[in-house]
Formats: structure tokens, C-alpha cells, sequence
């Protein structure tokens, strides 16, 4: 098909001869027209040429031309094999525009598109990461669907990148190929998931914004990253954050229970609102069980404040509309503030800004009446917006406010913008019927205001007149009299209707005038508007009715000559008129009735705010601004009667890791309000290091089984915590009572230290001083228990030590849909390997997913790289439907990174699987004093060193933030410093023992000096390229 | 979410296109033309217009409208927010954000919006991330550009995308390091017939131009922090601090930048600097009328007022103004209506009037209420609500800085009913 249209294109001028068709009827002389075109082909043939010339200056002005017929909306499609073959260019510059003239083009000539996709390819593998990002947009944004699959396997590399910026650049692109192609979803969905987890702030508004367009209804995916995204709320760039701001609302709507009080609702719509407050909670509070609010909902409340306080009007809107859907209904007042403050925002801002207050105000006006001058009209102006403020005055008037506002409303009827003043009197009319206390003061200063030069005030004043008069059916003659005699005077149509319609109803009370008023009407039946001549005949029936002897003339009259109009509304409603109330044989029982039907008692119009209907929208967003169901509009579910179960949030150890990499600010956050409960508290302070400690303590023998535990505890982290610190808790009791009382500070803290001390004597032998342990200093970071009592001394300088953190971060063996239901994850424990002293032990998990037994799971044929040696696991008989088994397995990497692949077998298949290690997993920590450190490191300078600066915030600099993200990237020991400003790590390599010594040299500012020392160079620079963009990021 | 860009000029041409979807045809357009008709003047146009199958969302700037497509729901304000934005990056690129700037530099405004939104979500909008992405362009650089044909395209990525101190751009280097701020208050106020203040507010900002090498990282504190009520922050400012500790803790992007905007709390009394005595009125069949207004100073301080200039919104009636002043100079545009009265300074030995006759159009009635009139003026050295710099300290960086804090109050939306 593409390629059809395209020879078309080429061998006719068809396409050419139309375009100018085109450009001759949009200027004004046809043959100025023909000489700008023919000058324009020609212009396009030079451009060609400058496009094959040599010279960058020369591409690059041809570009830029382009560029300029792009903006300018001109067609420059068939430029396109001349440009594509740019796509390549060196020239920085000339690439950008190539890539500009590519996304506008590539959809119609999409062969042409298909040369410039290897050039893409290419550049997703270059090491620079901008290159990387932009060559992923610039291929996501080409839509083409041949290349759908190339777009898939590039978005999931890119999805493992290890600069966030290309992950972001992933994400976008995961909108674009599904936008391109539905029918990824699925696999879409499973990156999504894996971005969702991502922990760096650049990502999180991105991929959120993909999860909201390709799957809005996968929920699920959000549980284990609700906490973790409330918490990098603050730190994400703020238009990440509405969007954000906008799932976590509906998220949040689903998974916690209301915590509005039954009384709540009732007592919004009550009119006398604001009757005290205390009151109305007393009386909820005896009738209903006390509710307790989720601490995850409280979470989402309390981060999200702060952003009230952004530059962003958006970010602003969003939480408003947040703290409004989900807040408790006490809290949400804080949010009138803000948004009275982007009140002095640009006229479009204010205009979404007020629409969405006029929505809140009819429901709480408590809110917003503090603020109620903040509404106060301007001269100045514009009209939507005078209008609109006049809408929340009126929904904010009261009994204690009415008469201010009343003198306020003086001065806008007088207004020169007259549209404006008729919504102001239309607003009187509101107030009056709102407010009982003042409608014969608003009706007095409307009947004054019938005396108005200007018409459309008077016209409006008598709509709004008949309004009230019909709801209060008193004797108000006098005033219909006033409104009779100005009939002769105003022309609006509506006004003069809703005078007669006035006279007719009260047609007893007014017995003179009324036939007075149809005499003068049936003179001018002809000429009046047909919303007069309706009026004209309802009065003649009504006074038929009540007063046949004097109008009985008048009114057949009138009906004579409805009969005969033109408008066909008027005949029939003549018609209508005439059978009912002209007494003849045919007429039948309905006549009897007829006084009945006509001067029945109608009830009163109800004079409602146009935003009445505008709450069941979400607020801030565009349905609600244009009250309808915008497409792709996501409702807003209601609360559900029971929670579903919240521990589905709650997520595995790796949660830890949260705590620290967000730097400072979070976990300021979590020191000041005391949200997460008290196990998890311990377990931020005790720094992680518990779970090493209490798998290191029980030596080899029980190393599956600890592993095991930091793997599968996805019930509650809490929960093994706790087993944990009991464990090394009962231990040190029993041995170490006296440190043990010293150090009882915080109990969970004192008891995994004193397991690490533990663990310290069974290795090394001669510590009498238990306390201070050199990992002990490292880990509990301030704990200054002093090192110079350590006896360093005596250690072998390359004494393998405990790790002191083993990340439980998994790595996908094999998934499930590849495996046919069996599905493998494995991860290293960071233990010295049972099964050989130069290979690194792998734990991996297996999982029956399916429901039927797997057997015979066994590892196959190894395709390992010259050296790689591999110890494989015992075959598993059997694993249940359901089931999952670990095992432990080792591999001798020879100290590389290369890949070693295998097949995992089962009774029936085999499946190729591998496994990579992270640099950082091939090493093993080694304990050493600081002296030691700087005489290996003596030894290594030259080539064995490599260094980099890096740069970040000063919260991200402080040594407990730098020892966990080291040591989550790499297995490696803490040495000791005497200086605060210099962090030390060290490790050896498994295969090798080489040595492996890490330096954090702070600097001045936010830099920071990082240092690699070992002979194996070609380990080191990867762990130093690993290391800086963890230490850079927040 | 965005999906394309029009912009159109006042005459409704327009004249520059971009789309990050698929392409929406120009014709989209003319339902905000339909819209644009109805409006009686271009500040009524409403922002959000719904189309068949688009929405359209628009802002109005310095003569231009920047119109949306939108597709599917979307917050309306993340795209008025947006497009303020866009039009703050142009302004700030080419000095000014109007149709000939933006037509001269085209290729560096498609550059820009380029990198400002990827699929229609904003991917880079901080100028300092953006200036070093694209250089912003100067007569020099333009010139070196042609000659040698290099590119006013960033290479490297900007450490600020990748750091969590985004606004901020590295390797900032100044021979002389200053950091100044702007107090800038507002007085918005409506002023009813009889003197008496109808609504009074402060509104301030604090505008700062922070030219300092490395990563320093700022605090300023205030001698009156309780005076501010409300405050919104620049994202470069340390909201715990803030609120622990009410000092202003940041590390500051390079260049002009606004650190906070904020509203003083309402129980303070606003001291109005100026008053007005006014006498218009138009006589009842008759085609003149008289104005006479004479403004004063009251409660400045000790400041002298100056720029003072009244606008006064005529009738439509009033054909024109036969005016004698004592001080400065007036105009009257008979098309617009409109008087403007340029005063200058005050003083209080001889206080400015404006008198004199309205000829009105005959045989139309007499207009039904007065034109309000809209004043603007300035005090310099005044921050009006009180507010004080305490102090500002630097860390993480060696040098000595150059520090400086201006003060100034203004009228903001300063409205006389008459």
C-alpha cells in the first residue's frame, strides 16, 4: 500500500498539479500565483542540491530553509530522499533538523523512512547517552508500523539502561508504539511494570503517564509502588508530578475506605451550612464507630502538601482537586488559599482556577468565605472572568454577608459591560430566592432598577422580577401595575412576554388593567416577536376565562388572527386555545376543565447555579471545565465499602533501599512524622544490615535457607525483620550480656549490632574488644564507638569479611511466558561459594506457575566462554503447581563480566537461560584498617588507578548515603576513616584476590572525588562507570 | 497529551505550526476563529473550546494566541501552564515573544519546542537545562555560526537532567560572583466612590538575579518571616526548612529567576500610599459633561511617589476630552476610549489635577455610571507590608559574594470607582 502511493507520487504530477490548485486560490491574482510556484519548484530544486553538496554550511541552510517551510505549514514531502540521506551526518545540528524533518515525514513516505532506521539502531548502542535518548525518540515518533517490532526490542533495552534519562526516553516511547500499535499492550504492560519499580525521579512522571494511556485499569501495578511514588513525589519535576497527583487520586479512591463522615453529605447540602462545626461532629462522632484512616492514605494526604506550595498552577490545581476527592473533609480547607493565590495568576489560569472554585463552592461554602473580597470584580476584567466570580459570590452569600455583597452588586449593575450587569441581576434574583431575609429588599432594588436607561438591564430585571413574583404569590400589584405601564416602553421580547405572562397569571388581582394591557396587544399582535404573540394568546384565554364579558371580543379577535400567522407554533397553539376555551358541541369534557388547566398553581422556578451539575466531573480536569465527558476521561470511582486488603502495598526489603537513595529530604520526612509502623521504623534505623547479619551468623549450613527468606518474604517485611532481630537479639543475650546492656539504646538497633559482634568473634579470633568492630562503625553510621581502639593490626590484610548489605534486587532467569510456566529468578547472596573458592554463589528461585507438576528440573547443556566454570544444581524431582524451590549454584566467572548461558531443562523442554554479573557481585568484601588501605593503595597508582568526579546535592554526600549506595552496587567492605570526608571501601576479587579499593574524597560544594584502585583495571572502570551515575542521582 | 501548536497573530494568520503526533490539519483552527468572532474582544476568548474530534486550549500573549490540540482528557491548566511556559522560554531566548522574533529565529523555536515536549509530555522546560541544550542566540554567535558553520546545538547531555538539581546548570563560572533580589510588592485594591477601601492585599515577589560560580548553595532569612501568609516557591527552595525553620534554603539557578511570589496575611491594615478626589458627571440632555480628578499622597512613608499615570476607561459616549492638567501630560484615543494621564512624581506642595470638558455624542442618553480609574505609581525603597531581608548567607562555595537587596512597591490592580 505504502509503497503504491508512493511510485504514485513520482511518476504524476498529479499530486503537484492539486498543491497547486492550492496555492493559487490562497493568494489573490492566479498568475502572481503561478510564477511563486513555479519560483518555488525551483526553489526546492536548489535546495536538493545544497542537500547533496559537501559542505556542512551548505546542508545546514538548506535544513534551516526546510525547517521554515515545516513551521510554516508548507509541504516539503518531496524533499524527502534528499534529506533522509542526512540522517547520518556528523554535524550535530544538521542531524536535530534531519530528525525534525523525519518525525513530520516519515508517516507518508514510509519506505523512504525505512532507509534511516539502521542509522538509529546504530546509535542506540552509542555510549552516549543524549545520542541514546534521542535516537529512541526520534525512531518511537517515526510511525511507521513496519518497524514495530524494532520499536519494541529497542524500548525494552532502553527500559534496562542505565542512564535514567534514556529510561525516561523509554517511556515516552511506550506511549508512542501504542498509540502505534494497540496491540502491544501486553508487552508494554510488563516494561511499564518494570519502569513503575524504577526508583529514580526522572522516570517516575513518564512512565506514570504511559501507565495512564496504554493500561488506566491495571491498579495492581501501582500497589507495590504507591509508597515509593508518595514518597518521590516531592523530587519528581512538577509536571510529572500532576500526573502523578491525578493516578494516585483515583488510586487512592479504590483502595482506602471514605473518610467522610456519614453526616458530611447531608450536611454540605443543608443550606445553613455554616452553623457550627463542632456541633455537627459531636453528633457524627456518638453515632459512629470511630474510623481510622489507612496510614497509606495519610501518606498520600501529608506529601502532597508541600506542593501547594509550587510556582506550577497545575500542580497546585492537582492537589486542590486531590486533598477535594480524598481528604478528609476537615483538612481540605487548607486548599483555598492556594488557589485564591492563582487568582493572580494570567486570565486563563484564573478562569479554570474559578470554575473549578464555583464547583466547590456550592458544595462547602465555608471554605472559600474568608475569601470572599478575593472575588470582588474588577472593572478591568475580562467578561467570562467577571462573570464567573459573580458566580461564587453568589454561591458564597449568606444572611451575615448579603447586605456587603448587596451594595457590592450596586455597583456591577451599574456596569458598561451590560452583559456583565444582566448576570448581575440575574445574581440579585438568586440571592433574593436564597435568602429569605432580603427579598423585598432585592425585589425593592430590582423594581428600581425597571426605571434603568439601559434595556437589557430592565429586561433582565423583569425576568428576574416575574421569577420571584412566582414564588412568592403575595400581593404585589402595585408592582405589576409599575411592570404593565412598561410595556409601552421596552421592546426585549423576553421581558415583554414575561409581562404579559405576569398579568395573566395574576390576572384577578389586576382586574382593570389586564383587559387594558389585551386591548393594547391585540393592536400590536402583528408586529410583536412570536415569544410575545405565545403570551399575547395565553393572557387573551386566561382573562377569557376569568373575565369573558369584557375581553370575550378581544380575545376571538387575537385567536383570529393567531390563526392565520405565519410562524406554525402560533397556529397551533391558536388552535389549541380555541377548543378549549370556545365552548362548542365538539369541544368534550376537557373543556369543563379549562380555568383548571389554565390558572393552575405552577410551581416556582428554582434558580439553581449553572455549576450544579458540574461535581460528579473530577475536578481540574477538562471534562469538568467543559462539563462534558471529555474522551479518554477516567471516572472517579466511588469510595468502596471495605478496604481491599492494604498489605498488598507492602513491599519486600528492597523497600530499604527507598529510604536511602531519595537522599535527605525522605527521610527527613520519615524522622519527623512517625507514619511507617514501628517494625519498619527499626528497620530504617538498624540500616538494613540486620538481614546480612543473621544469615552470615548462621555460617554455610544454613545459607539456603536465609537466602531463601530474604527472597521470598514478599508477605510483610516487617514480619522477617522482626524474626531477625529476635534471632541475633536471643544470641548476644546469651553471650554478650554486658555489651549488650551498654549498648541498649534503641533496642532493635543495640541487638543486630551486637549480631554483627557476634559474627566478628567467630572470625576473627582474638577481638577481645568486641565493640568496635570496624563494620559495626561503618554500618550504624554516627556510632562513634572508637576505632582507634581497633586492633587492625592483627588481621591479614586481605581477610575476607561478612557483606555488609545483600540486596535482595532479583534478576529475571527466565519469565514465565518463555518458560512455559516455569519461571527462575535468581540473585547473589554475597556469600563466599560452598561449592568452590573462585566462583560466586547464585541463588536461584524456580516457580511453577502453571498447574500442573514440573519435573525433572535440571540444567542442561552449559555454553560457557573459555574459562567460566559453572557447579550446577542437584535435579528437582518435582516442583508443585504453586510450588518454588531455591538453590544455590556457582559459576567461576574468571573475574569478566561475560555472560554465562545454559539451558534449564525440564521432563519436557529446555529452555536457554543466562546469567551476567553485575561487576559489583564479583567481588568479596575484605576487612582492613585505614593504615593498610593506604599502603595497598600506595601500591596501586598509575594504571591501576581510575578516578572521576562526580557531582550531586549536598544531602546525597553524607557517609551513610554513600555507603549504602556503594554497597548496594557492589559486594565491598567499609574501611574505617578518620576523616569525615573520605569514605574507604575494599573487596577482592573472587577468581583472581585482587584487590579492589574504592575512595569518596567529598569535596568543596557538591563534587566529589571517586577513586578505583586494583590491578584488574578492566573490572575497575566498569565499576567505576556503574558507580557515578548512583552516586550523582537523588 | 499536546498534540500540536498553532500560533496565530492578532490578524489571524497563522504562522507557525508543530506537531509531536500525527499532523492536525490547519482547518482545526477555525473553531477557535468561530470562538475568536463570538468573543467581543480577544480577552474573552475562552481558553478551552470544544471541536468534534480536538480540543483546543489557548493562552493569549504579547498579541499572540499560542493555540493546543488536544486529544484526550487532559488537566486544562498543564496546558495553559505549559504554553505560558513556552511563550516564557521565547521571551527569554529572543528578548521579546512576538511574531517577528519568533519568525526570524524559527529554526531555534522548533528546536526548542522539540526538546520542551517528547509525544506531547513536557520533557525539558527549565531555561537552564534548555539554554544549554540550545544556545540561545546572539548577534556574535550568529555571525562566528556563519562563518564557520558550527551550531548553536548543545552536544552533552546537561548534567542538571541527570543531577536532582535540575534547574541548575554545571561549571558556572563568574570573575565577579553577585546575587541580587528584587522585594517587589504589589498593592491591589478597589477603592469605592466615598475614599473608603473596598478590598486591600499585598502581593510580592521576590525576583533574584544570581550570578555565582560552582554550587552555591543560599540562605535568606527575613526579619519579618510572619508577614508572608502565603508563599509559593521556585522548586530549587528547601520547603522543610522553610517551614521549620523560615528561612529561604536554596541552591539557586543561574540567571534572573523568580525565588517566591507570596501574599501578605490580611489582618494586616493595608497603608494605602495615594488618594484620589474625583468629580465626574454627565449632564442629562446636554453633550458635555465634566471630569475633574486631583491625586495626593497619603501614608508614603517618607517615599516619594513617583510614576504615577491614571487610566481611565471612558464611556463609550465620549467623543472627546478637552483637559488642562497642572502636572505631566494626557492623551485620550477617541477609538478606544481610553485617558491616560501621565502624572510622574508627587509633591505634596502642589498637588496634580486633571479638569476639564467631555463632549459627549449628542442626543445619546447620559452614561449611567462613572469610569472607574486605574492607577499605577511606584515607590522606591519601600517594601510597603514591612518585609525585611535579614540576611544571606553562602555555602559550599569560597568566595566572597557581591550581595545586594532592592525594594519597591507598586500598584498592582489599583482600581478608584468613581
Amino acid at each position: 500500500m505504502s509503497s503504491n502511493s508512493f511510485s504514485y507520487n513520482e511518476q504524476s504530477g498529479g499530486g503537484e498539479a492539486t498543491e497547486l490548485g492550492q496555492e493559487a486560490t490562497s493568494t489573490i491574482s492566479p498568475s502572481g500565483a503561478f510564477g511563486l510556484f513555479s519560483s518555488d519548484l525551483k526553489k526546492n530544486e536548489d535546495l536538493k542540491q545544497m542537500l547533496e553538496s559537501n559542505k556542512d554550511s551548505a546542508k545546514l541552510d538548506a535544513m534551516k530553509r526546510i525547517v521554515g517551510m515545516i513551521a510554516k505549514g508548507k509541504n516539503a514531502s518531496e524533499l524527502f530522499p534528499a534529506v533522509v540521506k542526512n540522517v547520518a551526518s556528523k554535524n550535530i545540528e544538521i542531524k536535530k533538523l534531519v530528525y525534525v524533518y523525519l518525525v513530520r515525514y516519515a508517516e507518508e513516505q514510509q519506505d523512504l523512512a525505512l532507509l534511516s532506521i539502521s542509522t538509529f539502531q546504530r546509535a542506540l548502542k552509542d555510549p552516549n547517552q543524549l545520542i541514546r535518548a534521542s535516537a529512541l525518540r526520534v525512531l518511537s515518533s517515526i510511525r511507521v508500523p513496519i518497524i514495530v517490532p524494532i520499536m519494541m526490542l529497542a524500548i525494552k533495552e532502553a527500559s534496562a539502561d542505565l542512564s535514567p534519562y534514556v529510561r525516561k526516553n523509554a517511556a515516552h516511547a511506550i506511549q508512542k508504539l501504542y498509540s502505534l500499535d494497540p496491540e502491544q499492550k501486553e508487552m508494554l504492560i510488563e516494561v511499564i511494570e518494570k519502569l513503575l519499580k524504577d526508583k529514580s525521579t526522572l522516570v517516575a512522571g513518564s512512565v506514570v503517564m504511559a501507565f495512564e494511556e496504554v493500561c488506566p485499569d491495571r491498579i495492581d501495578l501501582i500497589h507495590k509502588n504507591y509508597r515509593k511514588l508518595c514518597n518521590l513525589l516531592v523530587d519528581v519535576e512538577e509536571w510529572g508530578q500532576v500526573v502523578i497527583i491525578h493516578m494516585l487520586t483515583r488510586y487512592a479512591r479504590t483502595q482506602f475506605v471514605s473518610p467522610w463522615k456519614e453526616g458530611d453529605e447531608l450536611e454540605d447540602n443543608e443550606k445553613n451550612f455554616y452553623e457550627s462545626d463542632d456541633d455537627q461532629k459531636e453528633k457524627t462522632d456518638k453515632r459512629k464507630k470511630p474510623y481510622t484512616m489507612d496510614p497509606d492514605h495519610r501518606l498520600l494526604i501529608r506529601n502532597t502538601k508541600p506542593l501547594l506550595q509550587s510556582r506550577n498552577a497545575a500542580v497546585v490545581m492537582a492537589v486542590a482537586q486531590l486533598y477535594w476527592h480524598i481528604s478528609p473533609k476537615s483538612e481540605a480547607g487548607i486548599i483555598s488559599k492556594s488557589l485564591v493565590r492563582l487568582l493572580r495568576s494570567n486570565r486563563e489560569v484564573q478562569y479554570i482556577v474559578l470554575q473549578n472554585i464555583a464547583t466547590m463552592s456550592i458544595q462547602r461554602k465555608g471554605m472559600f468565605e474568608p475569601y470572599l473580597k478575593s472575588f470582588y470584580v474588577r472593572s478591568t476584567d475580562p467578561t467570562m472572568i467577571k462573570t464567573l466570580k459573580l458566580e461564587i459570590l453568589t454561591n458564597l452569600a449568606n444572611e451575615a454577608n448579603i447586605s456587603t455583597l448587596l451594595r457590592e452588586f450596586q455597583t456591577y449593575v451599574k456596569s458598561q459591560d451590560k452583559q456583565f450587569a444582566a448576570a448581575t441581576i440575574q445574581t440579585i434574583g438568586r440571592c433574593a430566592t436564597n435568602i429569605v431575609e432580603v427579598t423585598d429588599t432585592c425585589l425593592n432594588g430590582l423594581v428600581c432598577l425597571l426605571s434603568n436607561r439601559d434595556e437589557i438591564v430592565v429586561a433582565e430585571s423583569v425576568v428576574v422580577i416575574k421569577k420571584l413574583l412566582q414564588m412568592q404569590p403575595v400581593q404585589h400589584g402595585e408592582i405589576i401595575k409599575h411592570m404593565a405601564k412598561l410595556l409601552d416602553s421596552i421592546t426585549v421580547p423576553v421581558a415583554r412576554a414575561s409581562i404579559l405572562w405576569l398579568i395573566g397569571e395574576n390576572c384577578e388581582r389586576v382586574p382593570k388593567i389586564a383587559p387594558d394591557v389585551l386591548r393594547k396587544m391585540a393592536k400590536s399582535f402583528t408586529s410583536e416577536d412570536d415569544l410575545v404573540k405565545l403570551q399575547i394568546l395565553n393572557l387573551g384565554a386566561k382573562l377569557y376565562l376569568t373575565n369573558s364579558k369584557q375581553t370575550k371580543l378581544l380575545t376571538q379577535y387575537i385567536l383570529n388572527l393567531g390563526k392565520y400567522d405565519q410562524n406554525y407554533d402560533i397556529r397551533d397553539r391558536t388552535r389549541f386555545i380555541r377548543q378549549l376555551i370556545v365552548p362548542n358541541e365538539k369541544s368534550g369534557a376537557l373543556s369543563k376543565y379549562a380555568k383548571k388547566i389554565f390558572l393552575a398553581q405552577k410551581p416556582a422556578p428554582l434558580l439553581e447555579s449553572p455549576f450544579k451539575d458540574r461535581d460528579h466531573f473530577q475536578l481540574g480536569t477538562l471534562s469538568h471545565t467543559l462539563n462534558i465527558k471529555a474522551t479518554g476521561y477516567l471516572e472517579l470511582s466511588n469510595w468502596p465499602e471495605v478496604a481491599p486488603d492494604p498489605s498488598v502495598r507492602n513491599v519486600e526489603v528492597i523497600e530499604l533501599a527507598k529510604e536511602w537513595t531519595p537522599a535527605g529530604k525522605a527521610k527527613q520526612e520519615n524522622s519527623a512524622k512517625k507514619f511507617y509502623s514501628e517494625s519498619e521504623e527499626e528497620e530504617d534505623s538498624s540500616d538494613s544490615s540486620s538481614d546480612s547479619e543473621s544469615e552470615s551468623g548462621s555460617e554455610s549450613g544454613e545459607q539456603g535457607e536465609s537466602g531463601e527468606e530474604g527472597d521470598s518474604n514478599e508477605d510483610s517485611s516487617e514480619d522477617s525483620s522482626s524474626e531477625q532481630d529476635s534471632e541475633s537479639g536471643r544470641e548476644s543475650g546469651l553471650e554478650n550480656k554486658r555489651t549488650a546492656k551498654r549498648n541498649s539504646k534503641a533496642k532493635g538497633k543495640s541487638d543486630s549490632e551486637d549480631g554483627e559482634k557476634e559474627n566478628e568473634k567467630s572470625k576473627t579470633s582474638d577481638s577481645s574488644n568486641a565493640e568496635s568492630s570496624s563494620i559495626e562503625d561503618s554500618s550504624s553510621d554516627s556510632e562513634s564507638e572508637s576505632e582507634s581502639e581497633s586492633e587492625s593490626e592483627s588481621r591479614k590484610v586481605t581477610q575476607v569479611s561478612t557483606p555488609v548489605f545483600v540486596p535482595t534486587k532479583t534478576h529475571v532467569l527466565l519469565h514465565r511466558m518463555s518458560g512455559k510456566g516455569l519461571a527462575a529468578h535468581y540473585f547473589f547472596p554475597r556469600q563466599p561459594c560452598i561449592f568452590g573458592d573462585k566462583m560466586v554463589s547464585i541463588q536461584i528461585t524456580l516457580n511453577n506457575t502453571t498447574d500442573q507438576k514440573i519435573e525433572n528440573i535440571h540444567i542442561g547443556e552449559k555454553k560457557l566462554p573459555i574459562g567460566l566454570k559453572m557447579h550446577v544444581f542437584n535435579p528437582i524431582d518435582s516442583l508443585e503447581p504453586e510450588g518454588s524451590i531455591t538453590v544455590s549454584m556457582g559459576i567461576d566467572f574468571c573475574d569478566s563480566t561475560q555472560t554465562a548461558s545454559f539451558q534449564l531443562c525440564t521432563k519436557d523442554d529446555c529452555f536457554s537461560v543466562n546469567i551476567q554479573p553485575p561487576v559489583g557481585e564479583l567481588l568479596l568484601p575484605v576487612a582492613m584498617s585505614e593504615k593498610d588501605f593506604k599502603k595497598e593503595q600506595g601500591m596501586l597508582t598509575g594504571m591501576n588507578e581510575t578516578s572521576a568526579v562526580i557531582i550531586a546535592a549536598p544531602q546525597n554526600f553524607t557517609p551513610s548515603v554513600i555507603f549504602q549506595k556503594v554497597v548496594n552496587i557492589a559486594n565491598v567492605g567499609a574501611v574505617p576513616s578518620g576523616q569525615d570526608n573520605i569514605n574507604r571501601f575494599a573487596a577482592k576479587t573472587v577468581h583472581s584476590g585482587s584487590l579492589m579499593l574504592v575512595t569518596v574524597e567529598l569535596k568543596e560544594g557538591s563534587t566529589a572525588q571517586l577513586i578505583i584502585n586494583t590491578e584488574k583495571t578492566v573490572i575497575g572502570s566498569v565499576l567505576l562507570r556503574e558507580l557515578k551515575p548512583v552516586l550523582s542521582q537523588g | 497529551m499536546i498534540h500540536s501548536l498553532f500560533l496565530i497573530n492578532c490578524s489571524g494568520d497563522i504562522f507557525l505550526e508543530k506537531h509531536w503526533k500525527s499532523v492536525v490539519s490547519q482547518s482545526v483552527c477555525d473553531y477557535f476563529f468561530e470562538a475568536q468572532e463570538k468573543a467581543a474582544d480577544v480577552e474573552n476568548v475562552p481558553p478551552v473550546i470544544s471541536t468534534p474530534h480536538h480540543y483546543l486550549i489557548s493562552i493569549y500573549r504579547d498579541k499572540l494566541f499560542f493555540v493546543s490540540v488536544i486529544q484526550t482528557e487532559v488537566p486544562p491548566l498543564f496546558v495553559i501552564e505549559f504554553l505560558h511556559r513556552v511563550a516564557d522560554t521565547f521571551q527569554d531566548y529572543f528578548g521579546e515573544c512576538s511574531e517577528a522574533a519568533i519568525k526570524d529565529n524559527v529554526v531555534i523555536v522548533y528546536e526548542l519546542l522539540e526538546e520542551m515536549l517528547d509525544n506531547g509530555f513536557p520533557l525539558a522546560t527549565e531555561s537552564n537545562i534548555l539554554k544549554e541544550l540550545i544556545k540561545p542566540p546572539t548577534i556574535l554567535r550568529s555571525v562566528v555560526n556563519s562563518i564557520t558553520g558550527s551550531s548553536n546545538v548543545g552536544d552533552t547531555l546537561p548534567t542538571g537532567q541527570l543531577s536532582n538539581i535540575p534547574w541548575r546548570r554545571a561549571g558556572v563560572k563568574y570573575t565577579n560572583n553577585e546575587a541580587y533580589f528584587d522585594v517587589v510588592e504589589e498593592i491591589d485594591a478597589i477603592i469605592d466612590k466615598s475614599g473608603s477601601t473596598v478590598f486591600a492585599e499585598i502581593q510580592g515577589v521576590i525576583d533574584a538575579c544570581i550570578k555565582l560560580s560552582g554550587m552555591p548553595d543560599l540562605s535568606l532569612s527575613f526579619m519579618n518571616p510572619r508577614l508572608l501568609d502565603d508563599v509559593s516557591f521556585h522548586p530549587c527552595i528547601r520547603f522543610k526548612r522553610w517551614e521549620s525553620e523560615r528561612i529561604l534554603s536554596f541552591i539557586p539557578p543561574d540567571g534572573n529567576f523568580r525565588l517566591i511570589s507570596y501574599r501578605v496575611s490580611s489582618q494586616n491594615l493595608v497603608a494605602i500610599p495615594v488618594y484620589v478626589k474625583h468629580s465626574i458627571s454627565f449632564k442629562e440632555n446636554s453633550s458635555c459633561g465634566r471630569f475633574d480628578i486631583t491625586i495626593g499622597p497619603k501614608q508614603n512613608m517618607g517615599k516619594t511617589i513617583e510614576g504615577i499615570t491614571v487610566t481611565v476607561h471612558m464611556p463609550k459616549v465620549v467623543l472627546n476630552m478637552n483637559l488642562t492638567t497642572t502636572q505631566g501630560s494626557y492623551t485620550f484615543d477617541p477609538v478606544t476610549k481610553v485617558l491616560t494621564w501621565d502624572v510622574g512624581k508627587i509633591t505634596p506642595q502642589k498637588l496634580p489635577s486633571l479638569k476639564g470638558l467631555v463632549n459627549l455624542q449628542s442626543g445619546a442618553p447620559k452614561p449611567e455610571e462613572n469610569p472607574s480609574l486605574n492607577i499605577q505609581f511606584k515607590i522606591q525603597q519601600l517594601a510597603i507590608s514591612g518585609l525585611k531581608v535579614n540576611r544571606l548567607d553562602m555555602y559550599g562555595e569560597k568566595y566572597k559574594p557581591f550581595k545586594g537587596v532592592k525594594y519597591v512597591t507598586k500598584a498592582g490592580k489599583f482600581q478608584v470607582r468613581t
